[in-house]
């Protein structure tokens, strides 16, 4: 089963990936990726620019609405997510669990729908 | 012959259908087409059997039959018509086990309450699920025990099937260095149903006392699925010692007695020796816990039916062993209670007031103890609010009725 492991966090937490504690936090991914392909699990994923970088697009009816601004307006952020290939829910986890982490972050594992087709 | 066909359905139901289910559902993961699948299987085996005669081994048929209905629920099913091929290839399994190995089909209960208790489902649905799927209650009878309606119950379990089945969680027996953590939240689970009934002292609510039945066939099913673990004997071990005193909790008048003051004539003895054989043995596997403390503290009470008294020192020595590994607020109250009846007052409520004001604030028996506490220090006024809130806090009019008699 495909699933997407979403990683959250807060501004406090986000304002830490200024500091050496973020180089250390980022340097740690390579590793973290690496292992996940070589378990042959690794699909895709990536890491996101700041909230305030985003751009949300709406409709009213036919009519675009372009806001600046991230989708949700919630403390805790999208900061990144990756995409997996295993067995089952627990799997899912224990891979969520060795994410690359600063204090503060969350880890929603979703499980992807059916492609198309399939 | 119609007679006796109904009897072999109504006998595969009782001792085979949680078996069928889980064996299903740990294939299918889909445990609401599984039970759904299986209740048309049975449907059939009424109209059937009667004409055709009980086949040999039922239990093959009644697989074979919800087997086939599981696929075509499957092949229809748009969404998850992903799922179609891995449920073919893992029922064929099922087709081919149907032959002589079937007397060898798994037993794959245990799985089934390791997927109830997972920590991805809601936790208030756990205990439910575990009701339905392994014991076969249905959700009325479920919802009235946790005294919710039963659409919101239904809903609740509908809910988690759905998300068993759609975020893929497991049928497995969890890995050893993941096994006592699972296994509490099982644990923890059957207590939840056991204390459903066991809250209601009145009795009042017959429907609420049934569940006392079922989380005790609960526990004694984990104890012969899981031998080897000294916790699953430690929580059936807790549960008897408490239900053996069931009958002693109500005076003639149906009035609340206090442990201390309960007949010890009017315990169940069978009981209190089936938990201490099971205390005992959990004891040899050396590898203490939780449920092991607590029933180890019921035991010391239940000594009190042989010696005539009770040996609270003991008890405060197992409350601090509890306090260290599982410091609830019931067990830190408990610890404060046994330390005042072995030493003084002062100490119990010493450690009474160490248990933070958050934690106590709505726990009826911390207040009840405060009450009791401050009567014996000779702080009246004191006693009297702490007693008021008790009162306010208990859901049992006989405990009230008690607390009120003391006031």
């Amino acid at each position: 089963m495909k699933y997407s492991i979403l990683i959250y966090a807060t501004p406090e937490t986000a304002a830490r990936f200024q500091g050496p504690e973020g180089a250390q936090y980022l340097s740690q991914w390579q590793p973290f990726i690496k292992a996940l392909t070589d378990a042959g699990v690794y699909i895709t994923g990536a890491g996101l620019q700041p909230p305030d970088t985003a751009t949300t697009l709406r409709f009213n009816g036919d009519k675009r609405l372009v806001q600046d601004g991230p989708y949700a307006d919630t403390k805790e952020q999208l900061g990144g997510f990756y995409m997996i290939d295993v067995p089952d829910l627990d799997a899912a986890l224990e891979w969520a669990a060795r994410t690359p982490r600063l204090p503060g972050q969350a880890f929603e594992v979703r499980p992807n729908l059916p492609a198309a087709g399939n | 012959m119609s007679e006796a066909a109904r009897r072999a359905v109504e006998r595969a139901a009782r001792d085979s259908r949680a078996r069928l289910l889980a064996f299903l559902a740990a294939r299918s993961r889909a445990v609401a087409a599984s039970e759904d699948a299986l209740s048309d299987a049975f449907r059939a085996a009424l109209e059937n059997w009667p004409r055709h005669g009980v086949p040999d081994n039922p239990e093959a048929w009644l697989l074979t039959a919800a087997r086939r209905r599981l696929i075509d629920t499957a092949r229809h099913e748009k969404v998850h018509a992903l799922a179609t091929p891995e449920l073919i290839a893992a029922l064929d399994e099922a087709r081919v086990m149907s032959g002589d190995e079937m007397h060898a089909f798994p037993d794959e209960r245990l799985k089934l309450l390791f997927v109830c208790a997972h920590p991805a489902i809601d936790a208030a649905a756990r205990t439910p699920l575990m009701l339905q799927t392994v014991l076969g209650l249905d959700a009325a009878r479920i919802a009235s025990a946790f005294l919710v309606k039963p659409s919101a119950m239904g809903q609740r379990l509908t809910r988690a099937k759905t998300k068993i089945r759609d975020a893929g969680i497991a049928f497995e027996i969890p890995r050893s260095d993941q096994l006592p953590e699972r296994l509490d939240a099982v644990l923890e689970a059957i207590y939840a149903a056991y204390g459903s009934g066991w809250d209601d002292i009145a009795g009042a609510d017959p429907r609420r006392r049934g569940l006392v039945t079922e989380a005790l066939e609960l526990g004694a099913l984990l104890v012969r699925l899981l031998p080897d673990q000294p916790e699953a004997r430690g929580l059936s071990a807790l549960m008897l010692y408490c239900e053996s005193r069931r009958d002693a909790r109500r005076g003639p008048d149906g009035e609340y007695v206090p442990l201390s003051g309960q007949e010890t004539t009017r315990w169940s003895m069978p009981m209190i020796e089936q938990a201490d054989r099971l205390l005992r043995e959990a004891g040899l596997m050396g590898r203490i816990g939780r449920f092991q403390l607590e029933a180890a503290i019921q035991s010391v009470h239940a000594q009190r039916a042989r010696t005539g008294a009770t040996d609270w020192e003991s008890i405060a020595l197992l409350y601090e062993g509890l306090v260290r590994i599982a410091p609830t607020v019931g067990a830190r109250v408990g610890r404060a209670a046994a330390a005042a009846q072995a030493r003084d007052p002062q100490t119990g409520w010493a450690l009474l007031q160490q248990i933070p004001a958050e934690a106590g604030a709505g726990y009826q028996p911390y207040w009840a103890l405060a009450a009791h506490l401050l009567d014996r220090m000779d702080r009246p006024d004191e006693a009297r609010a702490a007693r008021e809130r008790a009162i306010g806090l208990c859901e049992d009019p006989a405990m009230r009725a008690f607390l009120l008699g003391r006031a």
